[in-house]
C-alpha cells in the first residue's frame, strides 16, 4: 500500500516535471532505452549527466571568473553543456543555454554572466527534483515502476 | 550486444554491424552506446578524437561506420572524419546538437554520409547500415562493368551456388545450414521453403537458365522469377542472387583476364599498377592440370610447395583456386586471383611463401592457404570490393602469415573453407579459418591470436565446420574453444595474399557448396563485411 502511494508520488513528481517544461520527449527515450539489461539506465545516464554538467559549469565559471570577455570559449563551453541537457531532456535548461550563447554573440557580458546564474539555478532545481524522484522509485520497488510507460 | 541466438535475426544484416561511437559527452556517449545496441550493432565508444583515430588505425577493420560529434575538444571533428574517410575509408556520420545548414554543409563536404542531429532518435540509428551498404555497393560497382560470356555462365553452372544466401549472411546461413544438413547435399528445396532461401544447385540451375533464356542484358528479378517458377521464391530473393551472380561473373571475367598464371595462381603485377583499377588476373580457369594429387580430382592449382608464388608479391595478391574435381570444367575450376596493387607495400613476400612450403599435402586433402595481403589504406584492392574484409593488419607489421588450413575430413570442401574465409575476411581481428589441428599450418605466423574455425574433420560431416566459423562477435567466442591456440590470430603480420587453395575431394554438390561459399563470402564479406 504504501508502495502504491510512493508510486503514485514519483509518477506525479514526473508529470510534474514534464508539465512544467524541465524535461522533454528525451527524457521519454532514455525511458525507453531502459530494460532488463540495464534497468535503471535512466537513473545511471541522470546520474552521469549531472556529473558532467557541474563539471562543464565550473569551466564556465572559470572562463567567466578569469577570461572575462572570451566569448568564444564561453560559447563553446556552453555548447558543450547544451549538448549535454539534450541528453536527458533538460528542456529549460537548454532555453537557458540558448540565452546564453545569444549573449556571447552580442558579447553581453553581463547578460552572460546573468544567463549563467539562471542556469546554475535551474540545474539544482532539476538535479534535486529528479534525486527525489529516482528515490522515491528506489522505495516504491525495484520490480515495477508505474511511472514508466509500459516496455 | 544482443545474443545471437536466434539464428534468423542472426543471419540478417545489418545486426552486428561494427560501429565505433565518438563523443566527448559521456551522457551522449552511454546513450548512444545503449541505442546502438538496441539496434543490435556491435558498439565500441571512445571519448577522444584522437584515441578514436588510433582505435581505428590499429583495428581498421574492425569498424563498418563510425559515428562522430562534431564538437570534439581535442580535435576538430571535421578534421577528423576528413582522417577517417582517408586512412580508413570508413563511412562516417556526424552529430550535432547544431543543425545549422552551413555546418551540415561542412560535415558533407569532409565527407560525412550523413549528418545527425541531437537529440539523435533510435530509428535514426537504426537506418546507418545503409550507409555502410551503399559503400560496399559502390566499391563494387567499380569494378563492376564486365561482359558476362557463356562460358562464364557455364561455368556458373557447373558449379552451382549452394547455398547462396541472401546478401551477405553466408557465415551465419552456412552454419546454420550446416548444422541442419545431415549431409553435404543439403535440403534444396527444403530450403526454399524456409524462410531464408538457399540458394540450391538446382535452384540456381533454374536462376541461371532463366536468366540465359531472357538474355543477361535484359535480365530482371521479376522475369527471372517468372521464368523459374518456384513456388516460395520471392522477387527479392531473385534479385539479390542476381546481384551476386553478377557480381561474381564480374570477378570471373577479371579472372578470365588473366591467363598468365599456371598453377602459380598468383598474378604478377607491377607495383605500379593504378590501384584504381587492381587487375584481378586468373590463371587459366580449366584445371591447371598440375594438380598434384587431388583424390577428389580437384586441382591443386597451387602447388602446395615451392612453387608456390615465389614472385615477389609486392602486391595483393589473393588467390582463390577453387577446383571442382572430376569434371574437366572445375565448377568454379579457376583461380581466381584478385590482384591489387598496392603502391608501397611494405610487404615481405617470401614469407609466406616459406609458410606454404610447410604446408604438406595430405592427399586429397584439401588445403587452404590464406596467405593476405594487407590492404593498403589508399588502396581498394579489389576483391570485388573491399579487402578489408580480408583480415588486414596493419601494413607496417611484419611477417607475412600464411595461414593453412589442412582439412583432414575426405570430404573437406570449401564449406569448410568458407567459414572460415568468411571471418578471415569478416573479421579483422579473429580470423578464422577452419583448421585441422594437426596439420594446421600456423607456421611463422607470428602474433596470430585470432580464432579460428573448427575443423570438426569428422567424416559424419565432411568438412564441415562447427559453429565457430562465425565472426568473431562476442557471442561466437566461446566457439573458439580447443583450437584457440592453434587458430587463433589477431593482426596478423603482412599477410601478403590470400590464396586458396582447395582440393575438393568429393560430391560436386559438395564442393559447390564451397566454391561458391568460398567466392561469395569473399565477395559478401567485403560487402558486407
Amino acid at each position: 500500500m504504501d508502495y502504491v502511494h510512493l508510486r503514485r508520488q514519483a509518477a506525479s513528481l514526473r508529470k510534474g516535471l514534464f508539465d512544467q517544461g524541465y524535461l522533454d520527449e528525451q527524457f521519454y527515450q532514455l525511458e525507453d532505452l531502459q530494460d532488463d539489461a540495464s534497468p535503471n539506465f535512466v537513473e545511471e545516464v541522470v546520474t552521469l549527466f549531472f556529473r558532467d554538467s557541474a563539471r562543464l559549469m565550473a569551466n564556465i565559471d572559470q572562463a567567466l571568473d578569469k577570461c572575462v570577455k572570451d566569448f568564444n570559449k564561453l560559447d563553446v563551453y556552453m555548447q558543450q553543456l547544451k549538448g549535454s541537457c539534450t541528453s536527458i531532456g533538460a528542456s529549460r535548461m537548454k532555453t537557458d543555454c540558448s540565452a546564453f550563447r545569444e549573449c556571447c554573440r552580442d558579447e553581453n557580458i553581463e547578460g552572460c554572466m546573468r544567463s549563467f546564474q539562471k542556469i546554475k539555478r535551474e540545474h539544482s532545481v532539476l538535479r534535486q527534483k529528479l534525486e527525489s524522484y529516482f528515490q522515491l522509485l528506489r522505495q516504491a520497488g525495484p520490480v515495477e515502476c508505474a511511472t514508466r510507460p509500459n516496455k | 550486444m544482443e545474443s545471437h541466438s536466434v539464428p534468423s535475426r542472426a543471419e540478417v544484416f545489418p545486426v552486428g554491424l561494427r560501429v565505433l561511437v565518438v563523443d566527448d559527452d559521456p551522457t551522449w556517449l552511454k546513450i548512444l552506446e545503449k541505442m546502438l545496441r538496441k539496434c543490435s550493432y556491435e558498439v565500441t565508444t571512445c571519448g577522444l578524437a584522437r584515441v578514436a583515430l588510433e582505435i581505428l588505425r590499429e583495428r581498421k577493420h574492425k569498424f563498418d561506420i563510425v559515428i562522430s560529434d562534431v564538437n570534439m575538444p581535442d580535435m576538430d571533428g571535421f578534421k577528423l572524419l576528413e582522417l577517417i574517410g582517408l586512412e580508413m575509408d570508413l563511412p562516417v556520420i556526424m552529430m550535432s546538437i547544431d543543425g545549422e545548414t552551413s555546418r551540415v554543409m561542412k560535415g558533407v563536404q569532409h565527407g560525412a554520409c550523413d549528418y545527425l542531429l541531437k537529440p539523435v532518435r533510435m530509428k535514426e540509428l537504426r537506418n546507418i547500415w545503409q550507409h555502410v551498404y551503399r559503400k560496399k555497393m559502390h566499391e563494387v560497382k567499380e569494378i563492376e562493368g564486365h561482359e558476362f560470356t557463356c562460358d562464364d555462365l557455364q561455368l556458373i553452372r557447373e558449379a552451382g551456388f549452394e547455398g547462396f544466401e541472401e546478401r551477405g549472411f553466408l557465415t551465419r546461413e552456412d552454419k546454420k545450414r550446416k548444422e541442419e544438413h545431415s549431409d553435404q547435399d543439403g535440403s534444396d528445396q527444403s530450403a526454399v521453403k524456409r524462410a531464408r532461401v538457399v540458394w540450391s544447385v538446382d535452384l540456381h540451375q533454374k536462376f541461371v537458365n532463366a536468366v540465359n533464356q531472357i538474355g543477361f542484358d535484359k535480365v530482371g528479378p521479376k522475369k527471372i522469377l517468372d521464368l523459374m517458377n518456384v513456388p516460395g521464391l520471392t522477387r527479392e530473393n531473385v534479385a539479390s542472387h542476381l546481384q551476386k551472380y553478377r557480381l561474381y561473373l564480374s570477378r570471373l571475367q577479371k579472372q578470365n583476364e588473366d591467363s598468365a598464371l599456371g598453377n602459380n595462381r598468383r598474378a604478377d603485377f607491377s607495383p605500379k599498377e593504378p590501384p584504381a583499377k587492381p587487375d584481378l588476373k586468373i590463371p587459366p580457369p580449366v584445371q591447371q592440370g598440375t594438380t598434384p594429387n587431388s583424390s577428389a580430382g580437384f586441382g591443386f592449382v597451387a602447388p602446395k610447395t615451392e612453387t608456390q608464388p615465389s614472385k615477389p608479391i609486392s602486391h595483393f595478391a589473393e588467390d582463390i583456386i577453387v577446383k571442382k574435381k572430376g569434371t574437366s570444367m572445375p565448377p568454379l575450376g579457376m583461380l581466381l586471383s584478385f590482384t591489387g596493387t598496392i603502391p608501397n607495400a611494405e610487404i615481405k613476400p617470401s614469407e609466406p611463401l616459406t609458410t606454404l612450403k610447410h604446408q604438406t599435402w595430405t592427399s586429397g586433402l584439401p588445403v587452404m592457404q590464406f596467405m593476405q595481403y594487407p590492404k593498403h589504406d589508399h588502396e581498394r584492392c579489389d576483391l570485388l570490393g573491399d579487402y578489408s574484409c580480408l583480415p588486414k593488419p596493419d601494413l607496417y607489421t611484419s611477417a607475412p602469415s600464411v595461414i593453412s588450413i589442412n582439412m583432414q575430413n575426405g570430404t573437406g570442401n570449401l564449406l569448410d573453407v568458407k567459414p572460415a574465409l568468411m571471418d578471415c575476411i569478416k573479421a579483422i581481428s579473429p580470423l578464422t579459418c577452419t583448421v585441422d589441428g594437426s596439420t594446421l599450418g600456423l607456421d611463422g605466423l607470428p602474433g596470430i591470436k585470432g580464432c579460428f574455425l573448427e575443423q570438426t574433420g569428422s567424416n559424419a560431416e565432411p568438412g564441415h565446420i562447427t559453429g565457430s566459423d562465425l565472426v568473431p562477435l562476442p557471442e561466437d567466442l566461446h566457439l573458439y574453444s580447443s583450437f584457440q591456440e592453434i587458430g587463433c590470430f589477431e593482426n596478423v603480420g603482412l599477410m601478403n595474399s590470400i590464396d586458396l587453395f582447395q582440393t575438393e575431394v568429393e560430391s560436386s554438390s559438395n564442393w559447390c557448396d564451397g566454391s561458391e561459399l568460398l567466392d561469395y563470402p569473399l565477395i559478401d564479406e567485403c560487402l558486407f563485411a
